[in-house]
């Protein structure tokens, strides 16, 4: 995204080139506050302050990371200020976390692969996704949507979180592995369900 | 600690970078090697990028739609660029 835009004219004032921005990345935008929040009206008002939010302070844009990695940086930080308002006991994405199962002992071993397609990307299947993504920790969700759904490397997930990038690898994997395990146990279930037909 | 489970901990240690194709080519065909001779590792590693694939396949559209992009250039005076 953004290859037809310039800096130069939108830091100008040129009305026309933050209208082509807003078009090339709020899509992007919308999606990250909606994965976040899980909630579209929530991630509408997540869209509408972050472009505000940019077009007020463009001018202290410095360009040390891309327009677009500063972009998700404020959405992420509206989201979660959002829901700290909302759940006021949830952690912060600079927080540490709890060493859940380190050692990988617990882990659901069922190689549910090779299910039919249909099954694996059926309505309750991707509800039951959403749900699993929605259960995350804040602070590994943001990580996994950073860099597996919207596909920014190490370096710009880290740079838009304001994360180390050791600290982006981390949170990476275990948000990851504790997707895997969610989403073992319940295809293992449904194979167990067949397995009984 | 046998030798065989701590090379388990030590793949799932590495899974990411693993699975991105980020790990350093000595480890990479360690791990290789052991993931032909364990089952579950070999379970693990294929039901992980399975499900980051499922994720990416049923992500949605980064896409507004009309009513959403048309509130939102309203609320940034924009309106005069909607089309």
């Amino acid at each position: 995204m953004l290859d037809s835009i310039s800096l130069e004219e939108i830091k100008a004032g040129d009305r026309e080139a933050f209208a082509r921005l807003v078009d090339d990345t709020s899509g992007h935008i919308y999606r990250v506050a909606l994965q976040i929040l899980g909630d579209a009206q929530d991630a509408e008002d997540v869209l509408q302050e972050t472009y505000l939010k940019a077009f007020n302070s463009l001018a202290d844009f410095e360009g040390r990371s891309s327009l677009s990695t500063w972009l998700y940086r404020i959405a992420i930080n509206e989201a979660l200020m959002l829901v700290r308002k909302r759940k006021p006991q949830s952690i912060s994405v600079d927080e540490g976390l709890a060493d859940d199962d380190p050692n990988g002992e617990g882990m659901e071993i069922v190689n549910w692969c090779c299910l039919p397609e249909g099954e694996l990307l059926s309505s309750e299947a991707r509800r039951f996704l959403d749900q699993a993504i929605q259960n995350l920790p804040d602070s590994l969700r943001v990580v996994f949507v950073m860099r597996d759904l919207e596909g920014l490397s190490i370096q710009e997930t880290s740079q838009a979180l304001g994360l180390s990038e050791s600290n982006v690898k981390t949170r990476l994997l275990r948000a990851r592995l504790n997707l895997r395990q969610e989403v073992s146990v319940y295809f293992g279930g449904k194979m167990q369900e067949e397995s009984r037909r | 600690m046998s030798e065989h489970s701590q090379q388990c901990q030590q793949l799932l240690g590495s899974l990411s970078d693993y699975i991105d194709g980020e790990l350093q080519a000595e480890l990479c065909a360690e791990l290789e090697q052991h993931i032909q001779d364990c089952d579950n590792c070999r379970i693990v590693v294929n039901t992980l990028r399975k499900t980051i694939e499922l994720y990416q396949q049923s992500n949605p559209p980064a896409e507004l739609s009309g009513d959403v992009r048309e509130r939102l250039f309203f609320k940034l005076h924009l309106e005069d660029f909607l089309k």
